[in-house]
């Protein structure tokens, strides 16, 4: 039975999940230099039309479709077939199963979007199209398919994830180590300097995500009800609080507070909330956000000690806040909160805990290995990064024959 | 004639602008520079790294004066660009063969 309410908030969610990946371009194209500006939001941008098509023909059906194992999606549903404009039984009953479908692949899209942080100012812009096409098939659709789709095994498990926080956060920060690992790092790495070039850009990218955040968030709850104003709500006292714990503790470590790191911090606290939006109170979102913004800051940090050129922070946002994030739900879960979640630690469950353990690991396993070797195939095939010239002139020019700025 | 060319800190620009119109300077060339003296640099710090920045940003102004008026110009210039902190800058001096007014086709002083 369709409800109108709820097929209005879904699609108007839609939309807003939609509009943050050119918000996450924006955020990333500030954080790189003038040269690759362009290539930075490209790289995001045309994944909303690429992975759009790969959804709509089969991604969809594999993330979604009749269960095969536990493991995926059949591809009854290729091209749509059979999801129309009544609900379907198993998803979001109160709303068309198409504008279930649009909501999923607005998911679907920012996801690889957001690996492509990692790599950015040194991809090569036609091996990046290859590597979405295969990550959107065979990393992401099988994990969405375990955590959210009908007869999926993490679901069955009694994972608790919301909105996303194994899916889009963990699977893309894993993805993203794997990444850095195999892509060299890029010229001058260590001895010349990596400067944003235009962080009011990026602070708007960040307003853009927030906002659109409610969307995924609260969307999450696929009906406009208590559950969504709660999620709406927890998702916001995150952002919020993580904005101010990670500004403090730059503050502290390095005396200045920057609009990069209050940026950064509100992005972590999005991503921390975003597995327990649902199933916690304010109050322990405001833990959630706060411990966020301060481990997040850590794990960037940690980076320059490792070694490794993620160049826009994947890893430490989005694989350390994820990973935090779902580890939290296991902890401050409540069915106080949402009776069809389950408690956490706190709320004398501890068995929740040690099952948001086993799905984070399995994300993390899965992703990682699986991106590795498809980063390793394409590398040997066709190559990673563009050559050494084309580094040094910028991606801008040498891969899309234009210039961001022109003075 | 001479060619002054100072390099002073941004903000202090209004000022040193002001002093040279009350001696009736009759104009100057101002651009947005950036380099190191002395001073080095300064650290900028992003997500917690800090970058050296070698060059700094500077104001390079230019005018152009009769021979009589460079020690007051240049004393202007001293006097209001100074802030007593590193990095205040520098003024050089030096000599100018010619100068042509393009649109009357006056040349040496009266150019000026």
């Amino acid at each position: 039975m369709i409800n109108g309410g709820d097929t209005a908030f879904i699609l108007f969610s839609s939309a807003l999940v939609m509009f943050m990946t050119p918000g996450l371009a924006l955020f990333y194209g500030g954080m790189v230099r003038s040269k690759n500006v362009l290539a930075t939001i490209m790289q995001s941008f045309i994944i909303i039309g690429l992975v759009t098509v790969i959804w709509v023909l089969w991604g969809y059906s594999l993330a979604f479709g009749p269960d095969v194992g536990g493991i995926v999606g059949s591809l009854s549903w290729f091209g749509l077939r059979g999801v129309g404009l009544s609900p379907s039984p198993d998803y979001a009953t109160t709303i068309p199963h198409q504008a279930f479908m649009i909501f999923q692949c607005m998911f679907a899209v920012i996801t690889p979007a957001l690996i492509t942080g990692a790599f950015a100012e040194r991809m090569k812009f036609s091996s990046l199209m290859v590597f979405i096409v295969l990550w959107s098939t065979l990393v992401y659709a099988p994990l969405a398919h375990w955590v959210w789709g009908s007869g999926g095994w993490l679901g069955k498990l009694g994972a608790l994830d919301f909105a996303g926080g194994t899916v889009v956060h963990i699977s893309s920060g894993v993805s993203a180590l794997a990444a850095v690992l195999i892509i060299a790092k890029r010229k001058g790495y260590g001895r010349e300097q990596f400067i944003p070039h235009n962080l009011p850009m990026t602070i708007t990218g960040t307003a853009i995500l927030w906002f659109g955040w409610f969307g995924f968030n609260a969307g999450s709850a696929l009906a406009s009800d208590g559950l969504a104003a709660g999620a709406f709500v927890t998702t916001h006292v995150a952002a919020a609080t993580a904005s101010l714990t990670w500004l403090f503790a730059e503050w502290i470590l390095h005396d200045k507070p920057t609009t990069l790191g209050a940026a950064s911090g509100a992005v972590a606290g999005l991503v921390a909330i975003t597995p327990a939006a649902g199933f916690v109170s304010p109050i322990s979102a405001l833990i959630i956000g706060g411990l966020a913004g301060i481990i997040c800051y850590m794990g960037v940090l940690a980076k320059s000690k490792l070694g490794y050129d993620d160049s826009l922070d994947v890893v430490g946002i989005h694989g350390v806040g994820g990973t935090w994030g779902a580890l939290a739900t296991g902890l401050f879960a409540s069915t106080a909160v949402n009776p069809g979640g389950a408690d956490g630690l706190f709320y004398g469950n501890p068995g929740q805990l040690w099952i948001q353990f086993l799905s984070v690991v399995a994300t993390i396993v899965f992703a990682f290995v699986m991106t590795f070797i498809i980063l390793k195939l394409l590398d040997a095939i066709m190559g990673l990064k563009v050559s050494d010239e084309e580094e040094v002139r910028g991606l801008d020019i040498t891969q899309h024959s234009e210039a961001g700025y022109s003075l | 004639m001479k060619k002054i060319e100072a390099i002073i800190k941004p903000f202090k620009l209004d000022e040193v602008k002001e002093g040279l119109m009350e001696i009736d300077v009759k104009g100057m060339t101002v651009t947005e520079v950036k380099g190191f003296g002395r001073q080095k640099g300064h650290t900028e710090i992003y997500r917690g790294a800090e970058y050296r920045v070698d060059f700094v940003p500077k104001i390079k102004i230019e005018v152009i004066v009769p021979a009589e008026l460079v020690s007051q110009a240049v004393k202007i210039i001293e006097e209001r660009a100074k802030t007593g902190q590193i990095g205040d800058g520098k003024i050089f001096v030096s000599s100018l063969e010619e100068a042509i007014r393009i649109r009357t086709g006056e040349s040496g002083k009266e150019a000026i």
